[in-house]
């Protein structure tokens, strides 16, 4: 399994998640080269700085609608819209009814990377308060990628993980520090 | 979801209700519509062929395929930093014509046209203006014409509407029916609503002022353009464009044509020698 290449990184999480998304952005090298979405739940309608915030040395933004998804980019997912993936790889939005609560949704996102990059998508899940991403991290496995949730006994809120390990036993669990480290063997292909 | 539709199958379907009902999703962003359909596959309890089974023989299951695979979601006063800078850079240019056109392509079920109608009321400008509000979708029109809206998204409504600058009493503009709100008469009496489908309806007028947010999203870069043309050639001189705040005129041999207003709420002008 680890010596697949990947070709996306999907990083989802809800509560508790963004302190631990920015503590493995920030642990990547500048040059890291594999595209990263990162889908976290937000609030809708407020402003938000959060792009901007997520870390101080990697540039990290919201894609528009349409937009190549591209090597060395950090994306994250805009407030109150699905994002997804197009089989061109692109981008693109949809503001349907929330999933799971949650728009953008978890889910649609890593369902989307599982239709188009297969085997080479990777699918990561933090800390979170519900189930979104279960379906999106089952998908990720079933089209033969790689999915890893935060080791739900250091997460902030546990049943984001739980959840999705219920849903599929091949999920694997990780630590932050040995996340990074999966991570920076992918880089290193 | 256990089931994926595959792109072949979706084409297949797609060509189906093309030949069948003339509506013409082929340019419409694959991931979205796919997802939709596997949506409604999942609500309807059906298998794919029986799907095209009632698609081809029951027009009143194609038309709630229709309902359920193009999105209807919206909300008063979405993005509300828009409507202020609407307010802001928009409105008191609008003001200098003695009869405004507005043209809401895509008004779903309404919200964001009665939106823009308490802007122009608010502005002392609703009396000479029409609003011209679209949907391909005819059930849409009629909810939206309805002005029925269920009360407890007032209060997320109330919220957005003072966020975007709004001062009044928002409840004013409404009253409440049981555990539904009907929107004003006065709102309501200069909003037009009817069917248009932006794939194949051709121009209807000409506007001051074309908001489209949030539906080009859901086409591909060809139909994005086709529909870009349509709104230039609908467009008076220095006529203004709204888009969705992640959507762009990228994909357009028009871009030269507009000047940005706005660019982080989308806000595009028609150049004087456009």
């Amino acid at each position: 399994m680890a010596d697949n290449r990947a070709e996306v990184i999907v990083i989802g999480g809800s509560s508790g998640s963004i302190p631990v998304a920015m503590e493995i952005i920030n642990a990547l090298p500048l040059s890291y080269l594999i595209p990263i979405v990162i889908v976290i739940h937000r609030l809708r309608n407020v402003a938000s700085e959060l792009a901007q915030v997520m870390s101080a040395t990697h540039q990290i933004h919201e894609p528009e609608d349409k937009e190549p998804l591209q090597k060395g980019h950090i994306y994250l997912a805009p407030q109150n819209y699905h994002l997804l993936i197009e089989s061109d790889k692109t981008f693109s939005m949809d503001y349907s009814e929330p999933v799971n609560h949650s728009r953008p949704s978890i889910d649609v996102t890593l369902m989307c990377a599982a239709t188009v990059y297969k085997e080479n998508a990777v699918g990561i899940l933090l800390s979170g308060a519900n189930k979104d991403g279960a379906d999106g991290m089952d998908a990720i496995i079933r089209k033969g990628g790689r999915a890893i949730v935060q080791d739900p006994s250091c997460c902030q809120s546990p049943v984001m993980p739980q959840e999705a390990l219920k849903k599929n036993s091949h999920i694997e669990i990780q630590n932050v520090v040995s996340l990074v480290n999966t991570l920076l063997l992918y880089s290193n292909k | 979801m256990d089931q994926e539709i595959t792109t072949e199958q979706l084409k297949e379907v797609l060509l189906l209700v093309k030949a069948r009902y003339g509506y013409d999703f082929s340019q419409y962003s694959e991931a979205s519509i796919k997802r939709r359909l596997e949506r409604f596959k999942k609500i309807a309890r059906v298998s794919l062929p029986d799907l095209k089974y009632h698609l081809v023989n029951d027009s009143s299951f194609f038309f709630w395929l229709l309902e359920s695979v193009t999105v209807n979601v919206t909300e008063m006063f979405r993005d509300p930093p828009f409507y202020k800078a609407l307010v802001n850079a928009v409105i008191p240019l609008l003001q200098t014509y003695p009869r405004i056109k507005i043209w809401h392509a895509g008004c779903s079920t309404g919200e964001e046209a009665y939106s823009m109608a308490i802007l122009l009321h608010e502005a002392g400008l609703l009396e000479r203006t029409r609003i011209y509000a679209t949907d391909i979708n005819m059930a849409n029109i009629e909810k939206a014409a309805s002005g029925i809206i269920t009360l407890e998204r007032t209060k997320e409504y109330t919220a957005n509407y003072h966020k975007a600058g709004g001062n009044a009493d928002f409840s004013d503009y409404y009253s409440a029916l049981y555990d539904n709100v009907v929107i004003s008469k006065e709102l309501k009496k200069n909003i037009l609503f009817s069917q248009h489908n932006l794939v194949v309806d051709e121009v209807f007028n000409e506007f001051q002022l074309i908001c489209c947010r949030n539906v080009m999203i859901y086409f591909n870069h060809a139909l994005q353009a086709h529909v870009i043309d349509l709104f230039y050639r609908s467009l008076s001189p220095l006529g203004f464009l709204a888009l969705g705040t992640k959507e762009s005129l990228l994909f357009s041999d028009k871009t030269a044509k507009f000047e940005v207003i706005d660019n982080t709420n989308k806000i595009f002008r028609l150049k004087a020698n456009g």
